[in-house]
């Protein structure tokens, strides 16, 4: 079976030294993976190259075996850092509802049918209740299922999470990645996080990435398996900032 | 205010300001609306001011204003999106650049034209008094226009001014719905200059539209309450003038901005 994601011999930079570099990775239909790596491994840089956002220096990029931009629909995407105003005019209910944007009609309103799916999209996580709240009276874990369920609304067969457990407390954490858990029934789904331990527990499998990529089955991850798995490419880039370089 | 019912009922300059101030207070409701929650003030009052290079032009060629008028709000509209997006200039320096620019354009367009001298204050401040009838029916045109893309595209809009990467990623031509938004507010600024002058449109454009964000928590009831405001105000201060005979665009503007200052002390509805 062909990957619905696969990236060949990847490299970007933006004017510097690279950010990430030759990576190759394929993600299979139905898997759950886990990108993790230090602050500044271009992790996310990862997600925007396969949501074509960026475009690579070197390397070939497929997404459902189409370039990413024409891939695009297919795949929700919920960003690191709100890259909206948090005190814009608009409902939950309405944010979410742009996650049809692309599937909807050009013209007037949005149809029954967004409605409905925004609605189902909403109560899978689980923000039903706050659908009619403005988006400025959330707390983070509240806001973090709204961008959730914006992408959901996508009707995604591929969802991309880039750190989705940064502003939110643990316990909030766990049930976020029940949640993804239960998503990734019937769709891909890749997340970034910095939160090695954490996230093993939840994915099936984790890449490693410091530029460059590792990946290993969480099956054969113990404790000391994702010391050294991390901890080498942490060691290879301290030996380039001694050279002179930077990441 | 005795006199300012009778001159309504009987005088048509009268009658005509009056739809003049409900034209516009409906454009500046539903544009204003996108112009605070985008946060493009500055580039609203940038377009507005090269307004004068348009009047001017016209003016120098014999011309009517307001076609002038609406050629400028456009191509500075046009320059500001375009230029900002393509060659990676700093929005506020672009619209720094549009605004000085145009206003220079216009007063050397005004100085080399012989004859009378234009009033360029009525140009500056507005003389909603002296509004023809077939300028209000350009401005009921323009309203009309902005009010059917809005009608048509909001989801695009709203989307694109909230969330410019998400809506790209949905497939929404971005830049395209950006440049039909900053359009919309050149329309809007050309129907509300003829109410109180290029100078003062800006007050029109946001005081209504962020009072209203005050008391309703979305996009489209907050049209609705600003227009309805910036309705309510533009009359009032056009209904204070009369009696006095004040200029009625500074009255309006004054009015309207002492709405919004005594607002600041009313306790801000976070939720409902």
């Amino acid at each position: 079976m062909s990957p619905v994601i696969a990236l060949r011999n990847v490299s970007f930079s933006f004017d510097g030294p690279p950010v990430v570099e030759d990576v190759t990775l394929e993600v299979q239909r139905g898997e759950f993976l886990g990108v993790i790596g230090p602050n500044g491994s271009g992790k996310s840089t990862l997600l925007r190259l396969i949501l074509g956002l960026m475009q690579p220096d070197t390397g070939a990029i497929t997404v459902l075996g189409r370039p990413p931009k024409a891939a695009r629909r297919a795949v929700g995407y919920v960003p690191q850092f709100t890259t909206f105003a948090r005190d814009f005019p608009i409902s939950v209910e309405g944010t979410v509802l742009m996650g049809r944007l692309g599937r909807t009609r050009w013209l007037g309103a949005y149809s029954a049918t967004d409605r409905s799916r925004a609605r189902r999209a909403m109560e899978e996580t689980e923000i039903g209740a706050l659908a009619a709240r403005p988006l400025a009276s959330l707390s983070g874990g509240q806001l973090q299922r709204v961008l959730i369920a914006r992408a959901l609304a996508c009707d995604p067969e591929i969802l991309l999470l880039d750190e989705p457990t940064a502003n939110v407390d643990l316990g909030v954490e766990r049930s976020l990645f029940d949640l993804l858990r239960a998503f990734n029934r019937r769709m891909t789904i890749v997340v970034v996080s910095h939160d090695v331990g954490f996230i093993s527990e939840y994915v099936e499998r984790v890449a490693c990435l410091n530029r460059t990529l590792v990946c290993h089955r969480t099956a054969e991850l113990t404790g000391e398996a994702i010391q050294e798995l991390y901890g080498r490419p942490v060691h290879l880039i301290r030996h380039d900032l001694g050279g002179g370089g930077g990441g | 205010m005795t006199g300012f019912t009778g001159a309504l009922l009987s005088q048509g300059f009268m009658q005509h300001a009056a739809i003049a101030a409900l034209l516009a207070a409906v454009g500046c409701g539903v544009i204003g609306s996108f112009v605070v929650a985008r946060r493009i003030s500055y580039l609203a009052g940038g377009i507005a001011h090269s307004v004068l290079g348009g009047m001017g032009l016209a003016y120098f060629l014999g011309r009517a204003p307001f076609p002038g008028a609406l050629g400028a709000a456009l191509v500075a509209a046009l320059v500001i999106g375009l230029v900002t997006r393509r060659a990676r200039q700093h929005e506020d320096i672009m619209i720094s650049a549009v605004w000085a620019v145009g206003m220079a354009a216009g007063v050397m367009f005004i100085s080399q034209t012989p004859g009378y001298s234009v009033d360029l204050m009525s140009y500056l401040f507005g003389n909603v008094l002296m509004v023809p009838r077939s300028d209000l029916y350009l401005m009921g045109a323009l309203d009309a226009v902005v009010l059917l893309v809005v009608l048509g595209f909001h989801k695009q809009l709203i989307a694109v001014a909230f969330d410019e990467e998400f809506a790209g990623l949905r497939g929404i031509p971005v830049t395209f719905f950006y440049m039909l938004l900053l359009c919309m507010i050149a329309l809007t600024v050309v129907v509300v200059v003829k109410l109180v002058g290029l100078i003062l449109v800006i007050a029109l454009l946001t005081l209504p539209a962020a009072i209203a964000g005050r008391f309703v928590r979305t996009l489209v009831p907050m049209m609705v309450l600003a227009s309805a405001l910036a309705a309510v105000l533009s009359f009032g201060g056009l209904a204070l003038s009369y009696g006095p005979d004040w200029p009625a665009g500074a009255t309006i503007t004054l009015v309207t901005g002492a709405a919004y200052f005594a607002t600041l002390g009313l306790p801000r509805l976070r939720r409902g």
